[in-house]
């Protein structure tokens, strides 16, 4: 199919640009190995792979407990998301009622509001709940996603009306019918929401600054900020261990959904 | 026969009823924390605000004005435009280059797709916090580069003139990951047929490019264009971590600087202000997508 | 074993044209009854609103002997089999069998138990443990029966269930169908657009069209005696060829598509009206004629196109404006262009009247296409 020059050109290109786009990640791995005095040094590998670093990090920030408060976070928004985007696609798809398309609009202008101009008000709105430093105050506003319905809307749409009908016949009720046959047959579609939900919920950096004003909620994001502005130039070895850190989770999540994900955001995207 | 006619409209509108019932939650939540912050932002950009934010003496258009005349705001405008048009074409260009590449028929190319992707798994926060290691005027590995190679040393996010080309490199790269990811995804949608079809007929790798991979992925890219604008106008933890809007303002973007006049100088009426131009902007975006999208995209 | 009967029923959508209107027939408990017409007839809305999926706009539907037109699809008594079969592609076969008894809140020793009974039945015993994804269309497809059969509903409703399957597996299916039919003697109404499903599987079968009754009746007699030229042209394999034809009183013939003249027997002639009439005739009343044959009675023919099918022969020809076909058994040697001199009996002729579409007179002489078991030895 492929001559082999153009094969061997394809690999070159391949790895000269794919190491391009990861030796900043691979560069801060080797960092949080290193101690000063190498960092000065300017080496790219280090003299050994002590842990020394990432026991330090964890030593000088409750990393331990902010990680927890992201994955508390992440894990609710995720939740959330697939609770309330699954139920609103479903009425999109399987109830005929009078004003649809006009609450389909609202949806989709919800999309033309970026959160950040928004965030005023709602600060004070969590401010007035007295939700400041709690997790209800970090995942409620983010449970209702166009997006997410939309790209449930999509996968609901390929399930056939017959399946409702035969459900209908057999005396299945609605939620019955949401719970017991729309859920289990559009796995992938939840999975690939769910993992974009944790995913944006865990790099989520503006709002977790806003609203928590101490460590009891704070999440890894923060965290990080507080370290970096902490560490000026001195330990660079131990910032970069914060970073590994942070970043482990979320491509190892990566990495194991990159396909389905891939596959579902595309999907999602395009009606 | 009444009765019964009231019977029957609570029995047709017995739809209607489970449906809201299901729609519930997602209205519920857009109205508390999109649909009415929204209004508040606009209402609020009429006033003047006391420190818990709330709207003290009305004065109209006057933030506004005052806006416009500000030589900050001016700035910030300057700088974001400027920002995304860094920013976008070349992300856009470079991801659809990576993706061309990954999506090749070729042993072992999952690797490398994950390689592409990894930066989508990487937060904005630990990007800039390594990028800003990177840009470290001594100890970091460009100016190492740049003195290996004896040329002068930049100060990358300390000289008005590169911060904020240095901070659009460090966000071209944050954003590679997602656009590649969706690209690719787009270009395995395409009917592997058109190209089986293509080569009967002797069509080159740039002739299959041109008049059939782009056109077919021209839905993909469209959307891909829209959200890397609306991410860039909201671009703020880069600027957070790397520069805090200097030096002397010159990456001070629009998200960054609707921050700082909220919640560092408690300008909650300034900042509604600079909201409703930035909800303007993104609203044009989104406007000029649906309106071109229909025309000049090449749907299946 | 339950009897449905429909009563006036219509239906329209938006109040707009009825879709089905003033539908009046009742299908006998144990009755396998065909629903059959052209797509978009209104068969399938029919269907659906004995089955509860679509209001019915007005009338009485009676199930058993209460009125049914209320009731939410579960409280009917009936299962359905649908065109794509329906079948939950996230559960086994055994869990997609036993769906509609679990939901029902059935023992699970029971559902167990029916459900391999019918598997059994069926012949699905070694794939209950497979996804429908991993089963043949026909496999599929037996599954859709297992669901509907398990239930042991005293109706059940099918919706085209053969339309997705090969030709060859469709024949088997058919005599499968009726033969659980008649074991477990349901009350069957069978939807379809196939005229072949409908005459080798009704027991009864209702010719729809523009969502109105063409015909009820077995389906022989539909064959041999159509109600109009619709049913005439949509039942039968060539269908019956038409053609206009009017009475010509003084020379007491018929005269068949301006170039065919029929003699009229006399005791006959008198019941003809003068308008304007349709003549019909089967293929295989169109007989080669042979050499005893008068010469005034033949009706010589240029054949258009020929298909020998083997143990028959088909041939088209034109009469007038239209295009008949010709059924002969055997293998005839006849090429394009031929003059073929066809003979046929005015007692296999069928007329309607042109306006109305009317039935003024039915086929009397059927050749020797009608056998008593008598003639077996």
């Amino acid at each position: 199919m492929i001559s082999l020059p153009k094969k061997i050109g394809m690999y070159f290109l391949l790895i000269i640009t794919s190491l391009l786009v990861f030796f900043p990640v691979l560069y801060a791995f080797m960092i949080s190995f290193m101690t000063g005095p190498e960092i000065l040094q300017g080496r790219f590998l280090p003299h050994s792979f002590s842990l020394e670093n990432y026991v330090k990090v964890f030593e000088r920030l409750p990393l331990l407990n902010y990680l927890l408060n992201s994955f508390i976070v992440s894990a609710g928004v995720m939740l959330g998301q697939l609770a309330v985007c699954s139920l609103a696609a479903y009425a999109f798809v399987f109830i005929q009622f009078k004003g649809r398309d006009f609450i389909f609009f609202l949806f989709i202008s919800t999309m033309m509001i970026p959160w950040e101009a928004t965030m005023i008000p709602n600060f004070f709105i969590i401010q007035k709940l007295d939700w400041l430093n709690t997790y209800q105050g970090l995942t409620l506003p983010f449970f209702a996603l166009a997006f997410g319905t939309f790209l449930l809307r999509q996968h609901f749409k390929t399930i056939p009306k017959e399946l409702q009908e035969a459900a209908q016949i057999a005396g299945l009720g609605r939620f019955a019918f949401f719970w017991r046959v729309v859920l289990p047959v559009s796995k992938t579609s939840l999975v690939t929401l769910g993992a974009y939900g944790f995913l944006t919920t865990w790099n989520m950096y503006l709002w977790p600054l806003l609203i928590t004003t101490n460590s009891s909620v704070r999440t890894v994001q923060i965290g990080l900020k507080q370290l970096q502005s902490q560490e000026i130039a001195t330990d660079w070895g131990v910032v970069m261990a914060g970073v590994i850190v942070v970043i482990v989770p979320t491509l190892l999540l990566l990495f194991i959904g990159q396909k389905q994900l891939q596959k579902g955001l595309s999907q999602g995207a395009l009606k | 026969m009444n009765r019964q006619t009231k019977h029957g409209f609570w029995k047709k509108s017995v739809n209607g009823r489970t449906a809201l019932l299901y729609l519930f939650p997602s209205i519920l939540l857009f109205s508390v924390f999109v649909f009415y912050p929204m209004f508040r932002t606009i209402y609020l950009s009429f006033f003047l605000t006391d420190q818990a934010g709330n709207a003290a003496l009305h004065v109209g258009l006057e933030n506004y004005g005052y806006l416009l005349e500000s030589s900050a705001f001016r700035n910030s405008m300057k700088a974001t435009g400027l920002f995304v048009l860094y920013t976008v074409p070349i992300g856009i260009i470079l991801s659809l280059f990576f993706a061309l590449l990954a999506n090749e028929k070729l042993k072992g190319i999952g690797f490398f797709r994950t390689l592409y992707s990894s930066t989508m798994g990487i937060s904005v926060a630990a990007s800039s916090v390594i990028w800003l290691f990177m840009f470290h005027p001594s100890i970091g590995m460009f100016n190492r580069v740049l003195s290996v190679l004896n040329l002068p040393q930049i100060q990358w996010l300390l000289d008005p003139e590169w911060a904020l080309l240095s901070v659009s490199i460090s966000t071209i790269w944050m954003n590679t990951g997602f656009s590649f990811l969706i690209l690719l995804g787009g270009l395995q949608n395409i009917d592997e047929h058109l190209y089986e079809s293509s080569r009967i007929d002797g069509a080159g790798y740039f002739y299959r490019l041109r008049r059939i991979t782009l056109p077919m992925l021209s839905p993909t890219l469209f959307f891909i264009i829209t959200i890397s604008l609306i991410n860039a106008f909201q671009s703020f933890g880069q600027i957070d971590i790397l520069t805090k809007g200097g030096p002397s303002q010159s990456t001070n973007l629009i998200v960054y600087s609707i921050y700082r006049e909220a919640f560092i100088n408690y300008q909650f009426g300034t900042a509604s202000a600079q909201a409703v131009i930035l909800f303007i902007i993104i609203l044009i975006v989104t406007i000029l997508q649906f309106k071109l999208g229909e025309r000049k995209v090449h749907y299946q | 074993m339950k009897k449905v009967e429909l009563i006036d029923l219509s239906k329209s959508y938006d109040k707009q044209v009825d879709v089905i209107s003033n539908i009046n027939v009742t299908i006998e408990p144990g009755e396998f009854f065909v629903l059959v017409g052209p797509s978009g007839c209104g068969k399938s809305t029919m269907l659906r609103m004995i089955a509860g999926l679509e209001q019915i706009t007005s009338g009485t539907l009676k199930i058993g002997e209460a009125v049914a037109n209320d009731l939410p699809p579960d409280k009917r008594d009936l299962s359905m089999v649908f065109q794509n079969y329906a079948l939950y592609p996230h559960l086994t076969v055994q869990q997609n069998i036993s769906f509609g008894l679990d939901v029902k809140k059935v023992k699970k020793d029971e559902q167990r138990k029916r459900t391999e009974e019918v598997a059994e039945m069926l012949g699905l015993t070694e794939f209950l443990k497979r996804k429908p994804r991993e089963l043949s269309g026909g496999q599929r497809q037996r599954v859709a029966l297992a669901r509907a059969i398990v239930s042991e509903a005293p109706i059940c409703l099918m919706d085209e269930p053969l339309s997705n399957l090969d030709a060859k597996l469709r024949a088997h299916m058919r005599s499968e169908i009726r033969r659980i039919q008649r074991t477990l003697g349901i009350t069957m109404i069978y939807v379809t657009h196939d005229q072949v499903e409908a005459m080798t599987m009704g027991d009864r079968i209702m010719i729809l069209h523009e969502g109105k009754i063409q015909q009820v009746g077995k389906p022989i007699d539909i064959y041999n005696n159509p109600a109009n030229p619709f049913v005439a042209t949509f039942i039968g394999s060539p269908p019956m060829n038409l053609a206009q034809a009017m009475v010509d009183k003084k020379a007491s013939e018929l005269i068949v598509g301006d170039v065919w003249r029929l003699p009229i027997p006399a005791d006959e002639i008198d019941a003809l009206p003068e308008a304007p009439l349709i003549a019909g005739i089967r293929p295989e009343h169109l007989r080669p004629a042979t050499k005893e044959t008068r010469e005034g009675d033949k009706l010589i023919v240029e054949v258009t196109n020929v298909e020998v099918l083997g143990n028959e022969t088909v041939f088209s020809f034109q009469l007038g404006a239209d295009e008949w076909q010709a059924k002969w058994s055997g293998q005839w040697q006849i090429d394009l262009g031929d003059s073929i001199p066809l003979l046929a009996d005015y007692g296999a002729l069928c007329l309607f009247e042109s306006k109305s579409g009317k039935r003024i007179k039915q086929p009397t002489d059927l050749g020797n296409f009608v056998f008593g078991k008598e003639v077996l030895v």
